[in-house]
């Protein structure tokens, strides 16, 4: 291991001000990942985890203390953080490969021929079993392919984190599964590193190496960080008796529901 | 402060595609017999009701016109007396009796350039008053006042500092036109989803590949609701502005045929003037539906 971690966030702290009120949304947090690491961050509604990740995509600056990506400030959005948003966020005018395609053509354009780029637009779209659809515009598929699509534009830049905030969080219980499955694989294959919002305590367990669990806002903290010493490759089904599983998840749910109770959900 | 417009430009513009009709698809495919008779049965649907008002309101006009000491002609009598001007419209019989055709042509020139100008400027200042806030809320109010300038309002000006009739009238369509594609294009720009522009961001797309790539077809649907306002009332302008500044135009020969009192003339003038005002409307909606297709859904 290198002396310093792959992607470090140190002692970030982030207000907003709205006119004279100044809200603290997120206090004093120090994170570090290792490369090839999946971290879950999760907590309750409001309390600041996208505000997180988008600190982490420079998509907003922070207040005080600093992100440092392979020893390396970040200050503003670049393809080396790729994200992936909940809500999609596909360009609605172009097809499922012009999305893609339009990743890749910005990121590869001096280092890849032409051919070259639509070869890995089509290849990271097979790796999400999305090429069958690729003429189609994001409209015409469903909640889950369009995530699918996401997930590959984001894989298209080749980052160095991969940033999922609540990437499953709109779809059913059985679409949801399927793509969990298929980030695991995809993780599994390419060791990517990944830093992951979720409220889902089952999705945080199965999929994560590290939980990081938040405290309640206004000014919200790194209550607790969990290991996950569960083996690679994981199954769903073997896992649902796994005692270290079950341990874990046990875990989580004391940490959200009886020392940090979401009070305004009651 | 701008939405409650666009949404009243918006309305001034629905009745025309409220009422458009969309073939539902076959729910299953028959023989080529029978898609045929369904085919034709659709096309009757969509005609026969017009064409049957239209037949009605010609009896009502013609009953009402036919009394002695009517003051208008009747539908029978602009048949004969306006003859030469439906049966041929591309008739040239001298320097000033030539077919409506041709008169409808060099009016739609005019428009054209000063329809075209308005656009591409409209495009471009909308896109920059969307872009920045402190230049939305200095010329907004600006627009605002402008924009209810009646054309013809801005035809001794523009007389004035052209000092000549073609370019004025083309001016008045140009400031005419403007402020609805200004205003509905700045409101587009304003309303690109954050998402996108995150998109961008981390994309790290410039500046010119963020206008073509992102704000303009995602302010399409917003463009084409100017760029349709602007062509109607372009359209308006320029006979309001012929009738006054001469020439060949349509809207010249309505003044000109009723300073000679050719009532008949008129009235097919205005035919035309509608029909034409119709086609244009249509076209820009067409090119919007194709240009935006899949752009408003989502
Ligand atoms: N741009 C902003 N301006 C002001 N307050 C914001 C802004 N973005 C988020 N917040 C506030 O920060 C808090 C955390 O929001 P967010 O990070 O979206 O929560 P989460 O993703 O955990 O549900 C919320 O109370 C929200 O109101
Ligand atoms: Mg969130």
């Amino acid at each position: 291991m290198t002396a310093y971690p792959y992607l470090k966030i140190d002692h970030v702290d982030k207000s907003f001000t709205r006119g004279s009120t100044e809200t603290e949304v997120l206090k004093d947090i120090t994170l570090s990942i290792e490369k090839s690491e999946y971290v879950s961050i999760i907590g309750h509604s409001g309390c600041g985890k996208s505000t997180l990740l988008n600190l982490v995509a420079g998509l907003l600056p922070v207040s005080a203390g600093c992100v440092l990506l392979e020893n390396k400030e970040v200050n503003d959005p670049g393809p080396d953080r790729a994200v992936v948003f909940q809500n999609h966020s596909l360009l609605p005018w172009l097809t499922v490969y012009n999305n893609v395609r339009l990743a890749v053509d910005k990121v590869f354009s001096g280092t890849k021929s032409r051919q070259e780029r639509h070869d890995w637009t089509m290849h990271n779209l097979e790796l999400v079993q999305m090429g069958h659809a690729k003429d189609k515009r994001p409209a015409e598929i469903s909640g889950g392919m369009k995530q699918r699509v996401g997930l590959a534009r984001a894989l298209s830049m080749e980052p160095k984190v991969l940033l999922l905030d609540e990437p499953f969080g709109a779809l059913d219980a059985l679409t949801r599964a399927h793509l969990q499955d298929s980030v695991m694989a995809i993780h599994g294959k390419l060791g990517n590193t990944v830093l992951m919002i979720t409220h889902d305590v089952d999705e945080a367990v199965l999929l994560s190496d590290r939980i990081v669990m938040m405290t309640n806002g206004p000014a919200a903290r790194i209550g607790e960080v969990l290991d996950v010493p569960l083996l690679r490759p994981r199954k769903r089904l073997a896992l649902a008796a796994d005692p270290t599983y079950l341990k874990c998840r046990q875990r989580v749910l004391e940490f959200l529901y009886e020392r940090h109770h979401f009070v305004e959900a009651a | 402060m701008n939405m409650p417009l666009r949404k009243t430009e918006t309305a001034m513009v629905l009745p025309a595609s409220a009422a458009k009709v969309f073939p539902l698809p076959a729910a299953k495919r028959g023989t080529f017999a029978s898609r045929t008779m369904a085919r034709v049965r659709d096309v009757a649907a969509k005609l026969i009701p017009p064409i049957v008002m239209i037949g009605l309101l010609l009896i009502v006009w013609q009953i009402l016109c036919s009394k002695p000491g009517a003051t208008l002609p009747s539908p029978s009598k602009i048949w004969t007396e306006a003859y030469d001007l439906i049966v041929d419209p591309f008739f040239v019989a001298g320097p000033q009796d030539i077919g409506l055709g041709w008169r409808v042509l060099t009016s739609l020139q005019r428009v054209a350039i000063g329809y075209g100008l308005a656009g591409v400027i409209g495009i471009l200042l909308g896109t920059l008053v969307g872009q920045s806030v402190w230049a939305m809320r200095g010329l907004d109010p600006i627009f605002q006042i402008l924009r209810t300038i009646s054309p013809l309002a801005w035809l001794p000006i523009s007389l004035a500092a052209f000092r000549d009739s073609q370019p004025s009238a083309i001016f008045v369509i140009f400031i005419t036109a403007v402020w609805p594609i200004i205003i509905n294009t700045a409101v587009g720009i304003r309303n690109i989803p954050s998402d996108y522009r995150n998109v961008a961001a981390v994309l790290r797309l410039n500046h010119l590949e963020f206008f073509v790539k992102i704000m303009v077809p995602s302010a399409a649907p917003y463009i084409f609701t100017g760029l349709r306002i602007g062509i109607g009332l372009s359209w308006l302008a320029i006979v309001a502005a012929e009738m006054l500044t001469g020439g060949v135009g349509i809207g010249f020969f309505i003044w000109d045929a009723w300073n000679s009192s050719r009532l008949s003339d008129i009235v097919v003038a205005l035919v035309y003037i509608g029909g034409v005002g119709f086609i244009l409307d249509r076209i820009v909606a067409g090119v919007a539906t194709i240009v935006t297709r899949g752009t408003a859904a989502n």
